[in-house]
């Protein structure tokens, strides 16, 4: 098998291909948090009445909640702040089919890649 | 067994020092990974309760005791920078080795910055002046330490063993001086996790506690990337790696004993600061003030380590083409990669900006957690291509392919827990992956030698 020779690449390419990775590193961490999507799925279950009792809080608890200065009021937007386990089915697949397809392009894209490698490393000797 | 390689030398290039030792790759990996300990590991009480957060402790803790029986065998054979990177490439192939050094480069990326917001968060919250922002610490943590990577990986990791130690040795004191051993005086846990409150969200909960159960101990692998800074890999890297599992499995257990005995869960799973408040909850000034500083150098330490192992992965990339190779330069005086530590100090100082602290540890987690399903599918192939006994290998790991396996396993419902949560970001994640992917297979690819690309003294794969 012939050795590959790879091209130079200019030094415009090379800034070129370091702006590509750049601005995608930028996009996948950023627009996430600019759209919104980043973060946890929480929302506040509001209670009518916010004692220690209503919250759920033992006397040792509410002892606890008071030295790290907290009331039953301000301490009423923590303690009901809760995670809605929601099994959102489409949206589950979806993930899974991306990370599927992901890895599985991987694996094989890498394969080849890797045959050629073999190829020149050991048909050299 | 103990292989000892030369130093490594790439053309005619100046290479790294092969200069640390045992103690040093211990405090990298624990240097990294302590700072979860003080913040962090907290937020899997948030989603799943305080005995949620014990559970995932343990069960996350033989995850990662797999991934460093594993990655003990492969990169006590395959001792190049870059880590997982090398044995991407020299196992599965460019493509892999391309994404594998991405995973590092954010997964320590975004953990820098998760340390420098805690940094600055806590020097605020200290301080408790009105109007005084976290932005000048951050800012200044992230530039020094840039610095001191620039200047030399020695000196870097014995910073980091100092003060990984003291952080270390704060957390005993603390859990020796609450009396761990009786409850009521200071510890209160009976009347804190009580069998009402223990799994407030039942089982589903436990599944999304994993997510931040993670940040026990993520990072603990990045000792693999001095590999071609130790003298002896085959014996420093399998002892300090598994030395430093060691002692963070002990460290969080103490933690998540003191911090569920002294807190309400709903408080615990959203504080930034549970060891520090643990300090201040046990109405000793000396342990408080004792956290706060631990506090601030865990999150030095692991920002510090960080830097190292994040500009490593990205030398190794442009040494190997699969960037522009103006990376790959090595400082003719300090033997450090220093460009690409200059070139990831600009992106770690915008995220720590624009990014809030769960949000950075979960870019962070994200990555890591894509690489843990790699090396469960690397170690398969690498048994597979060169199996025992046709190689010398520096450390042979036991029970396989058990703890590959397990790996996979708990990799899948680490995923199934971001999905509760933060599924949009994973999804978002996985496809910038996917499209960088392409980019790198169809255009980025030719400017890689191909035959390069394999260096170790290996016989030819079986099957190829």
């Amino acid at each position: 098998m012939p050795r590959y020779t790879p091209p130079e690449q200019s030094k415009a390419g090379q800034i070129f291909d370091i702006a590509v990775v750049v601005v995608a590193i930028f996009v996948a961490l950023w627009l996430p948090l600019k759209m919104g999507l980043a973060g946890a799925a929480k929302s506040i279950d509001a209670l009518d009445a916010k004692t220690w009792e209503a919250l759920g809080q033992n006397p040792t608890m509410a002892a606890i909640w008071e030295k790290l200065g907290y009331t039953p009021e301000t301490a009423h937007d923590v303690i009901q702040n809760r995670f809605h386990y929601v099994i959102d089915w489409p949206t589950l697949i979806i993930m899974a089919a991306v990370l599927i397809g992901y890895f599985v392009f991987l694996f094989r894209a890498s394969d080849r890649e890797y045959r050629d490698v073999i190829n020149e490393k050991f048909d050299d000797k | 067994m103990t292989i000892t390689l030369e130093p490594a030398i790439h053309g005619d290039r100046v290479s790294l020092l092969r200069v640390l030792g045992p103690a040093h790759v211990w405090a990298l990996g624990v240097g990294i990974v302590l700072v979860g300990e003080f913040t962090g590991w907290n937020f899997s009480a948030d989603k799943g309760g305080a005995l949620a957060a014990l559970i995932v402790c343990w069960i996350v803790g033989l995850l990662y005791t797999s991934v460093a029986m594993i990655d003990s065998e492969v990169t006590s054979t395959v001792a190049a920078a870059g880590g997982q990177y090398a044995q991407a490439k020299h196992i599965v192939g460019p493509l892999m080795a391309f994404n594998v050094a991405l995973f590092l480069v954010f997964a320590y990326t975004m953990l820098e910055v998760s340390d420098a917001i805690l940094l600055g968060d806590t020097i605020v919250a200290k301080a408790g002046v009105d109007g005084l922002t976290h932005n000048s610490f951050i800012a200044a943590t992230i530039v020094v330490l840039a610095w001191l990577n620039y200047r030399g990986v020695l000196m870097t990791l014995n910073v980091n063993f100092v003060i990984t130690a003291i952080a270390y040795i704060s957390i005993v004191i603390l859990f020796f001086s609450v009396s761990p051993w009786t409850q009521g005086a200071v510890l209160k846990l009976n009347e804190l996790v009580t069998p009402g409150n223990a799994l407030p969200y039942g089982w589903i909960g436990v599944i999304a506690a994993f997510q931040f159960g993670i940040w026990y101990y993520l990072g603990i692998e990045g000792t693999t990337q001095a590999a071609e800074e130790v003298r002896s890999p085959a014996r420093s890297l399998p002892y300090g790696t598994m030395a430093g599992m060691i002692t963070l499995l002990i460290a969080a257990a103490m933690t998540w004993y003191v911090c569920a005995s002294l807190m309400p869960w709903e408080y615990l799973g959203i504080t930034y600061y549970p060891l520090w408040d643990a300090g201040k909850l046990t109405g000793s000034p000396l342990l408080e003030n004792l956290l706060f500083v631990a506090t601030l150098l865990a999150a030095l330490a692991s920002a510090n380590g960080c830097i190292n192992d994040a500009a490593r992965a990205w030398f190794s990339l442009g040494r190997d083409r699969y960037l522009p190779s103006w990376f790959s330069a090595v400082h003719p005086r300090y033997r450090t990669p220093y460009r690409s530590i200059l070139f990831l100090l600009p992106i770690a100082l915008a995220f720590a900006f624009i990014a809030d602290l769960n949000q950075a540890i979960t870019f962070s987690i994200l990555s890591g957690v894509l690489q843990y399903t790699f090396m469960s599918i690397n170690i398969m192939m690498f048994r597979k291509k060169w199996p025992l006994g046709t190689i010398r290998r520096g450390y042979t790991h036991p029970f396989h392919p058990l703890p590959a396996i397990v790996l996979f396993c708990l990799c899948v419902v680490t995923f199934f827990a971001i999905f509760l949560g933060f599924g949009s970001q994973l999804i978002a994640m996985t496809i910038f992956y996917f499209l960088i992917s392409v980019w790198f297979h169809f255009y980025r690819y030719k400017f890689v030698r191909r035959g390069d690309q394999f260096t170790m003294p290996w016989p030819k794969p079986q099957g190829y």
